[in-house]
C-alpha cells in the first residue's frame, strides 16, 4: 500500500474513494439486482485486503479462504445453535474466530518464507475443507449450513430492504477496513512488515523480531477475511465447505494482483472487476468465464503488473509529467 | 580507555578445513576504535558475526559488559547495545532512507504500534541530524535502492548508529566509497564516534585508514591473533608488514 512519500495524490484518492463509494450505494437503487452483487464485491475486497497485507511482506498465501470459510461457519453455526441474532454480533463472531485460527496457525506457519510459506496456508486450509466435508453431521458436509438473516441493529428487514441495509453496512466496514489497514501500515509495525520483504536480516540487526512482525501482520489479515467472510455468508446466507477450498484462496490472490497490491483501492477494484466479469460471463458464457478471467490475468501480468491500480497511477504520473 | 566492553575468550570456528579461529582472545576497550587487519579469507568478518549472533562458535565465549552473548540471536545482542555495519551495505530497498531510518528509530523504543504514523514520531529531526553527520541528509526522501553504493554505505552506517549502541562493528566502512572521499568519510565517522560516545570495531585492508584512525590494531592471521597494539608499534613490525601489509 502507499507509503507516506508516495501521498502527494492522496486528496484525488480520497475523491476517487468517496466517489466509487456514493456509486456502490447509488447503482443499486437504480439496478436492484446489483445489491448483491456490490455487497460481495466489498466484502471480498475486505478479504483481499488481507491478502495484499501478506503480499507487503513478500508472501503469498494460498490457504487464505481457511480464514473466510471459518468466518463465515462461526456466523452459520451461531444462526444453526443458538437461532437468529444480529448482523453485528455475526460480524464479531466471524471475525473473532478468524482471528483466533489466524493466532494459533500463524504461530507455526510465520516460521517459514515463500513457498513454504504459502504451501502450508494451503495444506492449513484443505485440512479445514476436508473437516467441513467430511464432519457431515456437525457440517451438514458440502451442502453446507444455512445462514439465517440476522437483524442489523435490533432492526428486522423485510428481504427486499435487507439486501440494501447489508449492502451499506458492508460498505461503511470497507471503508473503515481500508482506513484501518492503511493506518496499520503507515505505523512502525507496517513498515517493518514490509522492510520482511527487502531484508530481514537488516531487520533483526535492528533488534525486531520478524516472526513477531510477520504474525502479527498475519492476524489482522486473519481477521480482515474472517470479516469477510462473515459478511458473505450473511449476504448469500449459507456457508459451504466451497468457503475454504484451495480454489478460494487462489481467487483471493488472483484478485489482488488483478487490482493491484500496493494499494487498498486495489483490493475493491479488483473484487469488482472480478465480481462483474464471473456475473455476466458466467450467465452468458457458461462454463467459459474462468477463460475470460484467465486471459485477463495474463493480460495484467504482462502489461500491467502492478494491477489496475498501478495502470491509473502511471497514467495520472504521465498526466503530471505532460503539465 | 578503561574497561573491557567486550572480550572474546579461546574462540574456535572452522568451515570445512578452513579454520578461521582457533582460540582466539580479544578485548575491546570501551572508548576505543579497534581495528583488524590480516589476509582475505583470514577470519575477520568470522569474528563480527560471531560477536553478533550470526555464528555460533565451536568453543569459546563472547561477554559483552559481563554477558555471555556467545549463543544469543542477532536481535537481543543489537538490544544489548552492539549495532552493526556491513560490507554490503544493508538497507531497506524499497523504502526511503527516513523510513529506514525511523524504522530504526521505532525498534530502538521498541515501539509496537500499529496505529501512530512512523513518519510522526518524535525522533524524525534526531535522525535527519543523523544523517547530516554522514553527509547523506540530502538523500532522506529518496528510495534507497536509488542511492549510489557509497551513499548506502553511509546510510548503513547511520542506520545501526541510530540505535545508539555502546558498540558498533564496521566491516570494511568505506569499501565502496571513491578512493578521493574516504578520508572524508571516516573523518566523519569518527567523529559521530566520538560525539556519541561509541566505541568500534573495524575490519579493514587500508593501512593509511588503520593507521590514522584506529587506536589500537590487532593482526588476525590464519585464524589466530598475531599480534595486538597501537597502530605504530603493529605495523611497524616487520613480520606484520610481511606476511600482511606485503611490503
Amino acid at each position: 500500500m502507499q507509503a507516506p512519500a508516495q501521498t502527494s495524490g492522496s486528496g484525488l484518492r480520497l475523491a476517487i474513494v468517496l466517489g466509487l463509494v456514493a456509486l456502490a450505494a447509488i447503482v443499486p437503487i437504480l439496478l436492484p439486482s446489483w445489491a448483491t452483487l456490490i455487497t460481495l464485491v466489498a466484502a471480498k475486497g475486505v478479504v483481499v485486503l488481507g491478502v495484499i497485507i501478506l503480499l507487503q511482506a513478500g508472501q503469498v498465501s494460498f490457504g487464505h479462504a481457511m480464514y473466510f470459510a471459518v468466518g463465515a461457519y462461526a456466523v452459520a453455526f451461531w444462526g444453526r445453535h443458538m437461532g437468529p441474532g444480529d448482523l453485528i454480533l455475526y460480524l464479531l463472531l466471524g471475525s473473532a474466530a478468524a482471528t483466533l485460527f489466524g493466532a494459533v496457525i500463524g504461530l507455526f506457519v510465520v516460521r517459514y518464507r515463500e513457498i513454504f510459506f504459502g504451501m502450508l496456508n494451503l495444506a492449513f486450509s484443505m485440512v479445514l475443507w476436508s473437516l467441513l466435508e467430511k464432519l457431515y453431521h456437525y457440517t451438514n458436509g458440502a451442502d453446507g449450513i444455512r445462514v439465517v438473516r440476522p437483524t442489523i441493529a435490533g432492526i428486522a428487514f423485510q428481504p427486499e430492504t435487507f439486501q440494501y441495509a447489508l449492502l451499506y453496512v458492508t460498505l461503511v466496514i470497507a471503508v473503515v477496513a481500508s482506513y484501518v489497514a492503511q493506518r496499520y501500515l503507515d505505523s512502525p509495525l507496517g513498515h517493518m512488515l514490509r522492510a520482511i520483504k527487502s531484508n530481514e536480516t537488516r531487520l533483526e540487526y535492528l533488534g525486531v523480531s520478524a516472526r513477531r512482525v510477520l504474525l502479527i501482520g498475519y492476524v489482522l489479515s486473519a481477521f480482515l477475511c474472517g470479516l469477510g467472510g462473515a459478511l458473505v455468508a450473511v449476504a448469500q446466507q449459507i456457508a459451504t465447505p466451497e468457503f475454504g477450498y484451495w480454489t478460494k484462496s487462489g481467487e483471493f490472490v488472483f484478485i489482488a494482483i488483478l487490482g493491484g497490491s500496493s494499494s487498498a483501492l486495489g483490493a475493491f477494484a479488483g473484487s469488482a472487476v472480478f465480481e462483474i466479469v464471473r456475473f455476466y460471463a458466467a450467465a452468458k458464457l457458461a462454463n467459459t468465464w474462468q477463460l475470460i478471467l484467465g486471459v485477463v490475468l495474463i493480460a495484467i501480468i504482462m502489461f500491467a503488473p502492478n494491477g489496475l491500480v498501478g495502470i491509473l497511477n502511471r497514467n495520472r504520473r504521465n498526466a503530471e509529467a505532460r503539465r | 580507555m578503561s574497561a573491557p566492553l567486550l572480550q572474546a575468550r579461546g574462540l574456535e570456528i572452522r568451515f570445512g578445513g578452513v579454520v578461521a579461529a582457533d582460540g582466539v582472545d580479544l578485548d575491546v576497550i570501551e572508548g576505543e576504535n579497534l581495528a583488524i587487519i590480516g589476509p582475505n579469507g583470514a577470519g575477520k568478518t568470522t569474528f563480527l558475526n560471531i560477536s553478533t549472533g550470526y555464528l555460533k562458535p565451536l568453543a569459546g565465549t563472547v561477554t559483552f559488559l559481563g554477558q555471555d552473548i556467545t549463543r544469543l540471536p542477532p536481535r537481543a545482542i543489537t538490544r544489548l547495545g552492539i549495532a552493526r555495519a556491513f560490507q554490503i551495505p544493508q538497507l531497506f530497498l524499497e523504502q526511503t532512507v527516513m523510513e529506514n531510518m525511523m524504522i530504526a528509530a521505532a525498534a530502538r523504543s521498541g515501539e509496537t504500534s500499529g496505529w501512530r504514523r512512523l513518519l510522526d514520531r518524535p525522533e524524525r529531526e534526531e535522525m535527519l541530524r543523523l544523517l547530516d553527520s554522514v553527509g547523506v541528509a540530502a538523500f532522506a526522501e529518496r528510495r534507497a535502492h536509488e542511492l549510489p553504493e557509497g551513499q548506502r554505505k553511509l546510510v548503513d552506517i547511520a542506520l545501526a548508529l541510530a540505535l545508539k549502541p555502546r558498540l558498533l562493528l564496521m566491516d570494511e566502512p568505506t569499501s565502496g566509497v571513491a578512493s578521493s572521499e574516504k578520508m572524508g568519510v571516516m573523518d566523519i565517522l569518527v567523529a559521530a564516534l566520538a560525539r556519541e560516545k561509541v566505541s568500534s570495531v573495524f575490519v579493514e585492508h587500508d593501512m593509511d585508514m588503520v593507521e590514522r584512525y584506529a587506536h589500537r590494531v590487532a593482526v588476525w592471521s590464519s585464524g589466530r591473533i598475531q599480534t595486538v597494539g597501537p597502530p605504530a608499534q603493529v605495523l611497524g613490525d616487520p613480520e606484520v608488514r610481511q606476511r600482511v601489509i606485503g611490503i
